[in-house]
């Protein structure tokens, strides 16, 4: 289970990259996207993998019967996906108010729209 | 004690709703505003003085005991940087009550500016690594919406690149949160302190400690991941620019500070050589943009790069004396910047340009304008008798102490170019006559001014009266230096105490 996992983590981060290095705009974000996913992969399995009971005390009890899921990281990946859900969200917003003031994704051509002259920036 | 702990975070959070809830009546708005940041201010200096007066406090949500909890914390570091949030908050929001317009404030700007309040005081607050990634990205996103409100076409470029920029960072900070709570089984601060010198890898736990470091550098603006601040910082109004100048990146630097000196402490020797390489870079690349520009707004961009270099050089010398600088300038810095952004607003106000070859003549028709911003320029140049030549001289002297040359070199280098760039936004805008001469009638600033003035006099009040402050300083820094109090605190007087410095 951990071995598929990390394999899903390893290509879900080199599609990420990859998509990161493009001049389009849109698809950086799915780079980011992607990442965030790989990312949050990563927390769970850091938190082991088992395959194991719920993570729910049964009623008159103090303690488990058998071992179980850890309920940390679960909780930590499910803040983290709306917290990545949110930003995203934000993010295409952004994107799309700059396709509308601009007329294009492309960072280069963006880069080239400032009057300024300032090198600073994509 | 519990209360106060919590205040800070609630107070910006009930405002924000309030202001939500009345934003029909701009009026209404406009006072629940103030009455929050006043509000908040008073809280934080309560805290302050609960701290000093009875040690570090901690609380843990629904009682919770840590480390399986929501810890809250409040050392003296996060409490005197609480205070100065609070001030930042009064003061900017008295500047914004004049400048932003009706647009803007239709559309949420207050209650954005308390919710960024507040992710700034939880980040400050919080007692686990989680729940700093969660109030960082509070304020990341609070930040996003601040910095994009408006139609102009420079803000939304500018925005583009601080929004992907900083999702990367916040991956990198995940991803490092994650992998230590896989290797130590915890998140909570205290808990990790105690359990990181046990797991017996120092290898694996500095490379997480590198990527920390790339996480907080990229909020922190440090070389060489300050590229997006500059190319964002300018293009919102100047009260919201004076704002996260002041206080955003400083949240990156207090983070920085907080884990390498009670999380990352096992190899000294390599982590905060990178450090000090870093804060020198920092330093000199900063105040080297900085030269460069001819935009008010870009200068004062680039000069906050290179003010970080200094508080990350105090970190990383990793004595008591240079955690007293870094805490001294850190307080220093927030304030002084904070007052340069809103002299730069004000002057733009009167000439109706950020361009210093189109600026001019200030010094003639407004003096006092010029004298109020000669206060925090000198300030941050490192002159005496203001803040920043103590912030500037503890600096030093502890890289002299630690027999750091490259640094103090570098930071010498920085200090003679920061008060050369001042000296040009000084002769450009103040005493060049105006290449073209104003039509209109001349503007009213008087109202812009109480804010600067009330952060002059604060600098000022450094400057002159420096000990208090710097008891303070010394006092966290001691605290800094010796984590045995702030696990106690939090984890209860029976936890194992974690391996003395070394």
């Amino acid at each position: 289970m951990d071995t598929l996992l990390a394999l899903l983590v390893g290509v879900l981060t080199a599609a990420g990259v990859y998509l990161l290095l493009q001049r389009s705009m849109l698809r950086m974000l799915f780079g980011v996207i992607l990442l965030s996913n790989a990312v949050n992969l990563v927390v769970l399995v850091a938190g082991r993998t088992l395959r194991a009971a719920p993570p729910i005390v049964p009623e008159g009890l103090s303690a488990p019967e058998a071992t179980m899921a850890n309920p940390l990281p679960q909780a930590l990946v499910l803040t983290a996906i709306v917290i990545g859900f949110g930003l995203v969200a934000f993010a295409l917003v952004l994107l799309y108010r700059t396709y509308a003031t601009f007329g294009t994704l492309d960072v280069d051509v963006l880069s080239e729209e400032s009057e300024d002259g300032d090198a600073v920036g994509f | 004690m519990m209360h106060l702990l919590v205040l800070p975070i609630l107070i910006p959070l009930v405002t924000a709703i309030a202001v939500l809830l009345s934003t029909r009546v701009p009026r209404l708005q406009r006072t629940w505003s103030l009455l929050g940041s006043v509000g908040l201010l008073a809280a934080t200096i309560a805290l302050l003085h609960g701290v000093w007066g009875h040690g570090i406090q901690h609380v843990q949500m629904g009682t919770w005991t840590a480390p399986f909890g929501i810890t809250l914390v409040a050392d003296l570091l996060s409490a005197v940087l609480l205070v100065v949030t609070g001030l930042m908050g009064v003061a900017v929001l008295l500047y914004a009550m004049g400048t932003i317009d009706a647009g803007r404030e239709r559309s949420g700007f207050h209650a954005l500016y308390h919710l960024l309040l507040m992710g700034v005081a939880g980040a400050f607050l919080a007692g686990d690594l989680f729940n700093l990634y969660v109030w960082f990205e509070v304020l990341l996103i609070t930040s996003f919406v601040l910095l994009v409100l408006g139609t102009d076409r420079a803000q939304v470029r500018g925005s583009v690149t601080y929004v992907l920029v900083n999702l990367v960072a916040s991956l990198c900070f995940l991803l490092a949160v994650g992998l230590l709570y896989g290797m130590a089984g915890t998140l909570n601060l205290a808990d990790l302190a105690v359990r990181l010198p046990e797991v017996g890898a120092p290898g694996l736990v500095t490379a997480i400690a590198m990527l920390f470091l790339v996480a907080f550098g990229i909020k922190a603006a440090v070389f060489p991941l300050f590229f997006w601040l500059p190319a964002a910082y300018h293009t919102p109004p100047i009260a919201i620019s004076a704002l996260f100048a002041g206080l955003l990146t400083k949240v990156g630097v207090y983070a920085l500070i907080r884990v390498f000196t009670l999380l990352f402490t096992q190899d000294v020797g390599y982590t905060h050589t990178i450090l000090l390489v870093v804060a020198s870079l920092t330093m000199v690349t900063g105040v080297l943009g900085a030269v460069a520009q001819a935009d008010v707004r870009k200068i004062l961009s680039f000069h906050i790069v290179s003010q970080i270099g200094y508080m990350v050089m105090g970190l990383a010398l990793f004595t008591p004396l240079a955690l007293l600088g870094a805490i001294f300038y850190i307080v220093h810095h927030i304030v002084v910047k904070t007052n340069l952004f809103l002299v730069g607003g004000v002057a733009e106000r009167i000439v109706g340009h950020f361009d210093l070859g189109q600026m001019g003549g200030l010094y003639r028709s407004r003096p006092l304008l010029a004298v109020l911003f000669l206060v925090p320029a000198l300030s941050l140049a490192g002159l005496p008798p203001l803040s920043g030549f103590w912030a500037k001289l503890i600096i030093l002297q502890a890289g002299l102490e630690a027999e750091a040359y490259f640094a103090v070199g570098a930071a010498l280098i920085a200090g003679i170019l920061t008060l050369v760039s001042m000296t040009k936004i000084w002769s450009e805008a103040f005493w060049k006559p105006l290449p073209v001469e104003a039509t209109g009638a001349p503007v009213s600033v008087r109202g812009l001014l109480v804010p600067v003035v009330l952060l002059a006099a604060v600098t000022i009040a450094i400057g002159l009266y420096a000990e208090p402050l710097a008891v303070l300083a010394e006092r966290s820094a001691a605290e800094l230096l010796d984590p045995s109090a702030y696990i106690t605190a939090v984890l209860g007087a029976d936890a194992p105490v974690a391996a003395t410095q070394p």
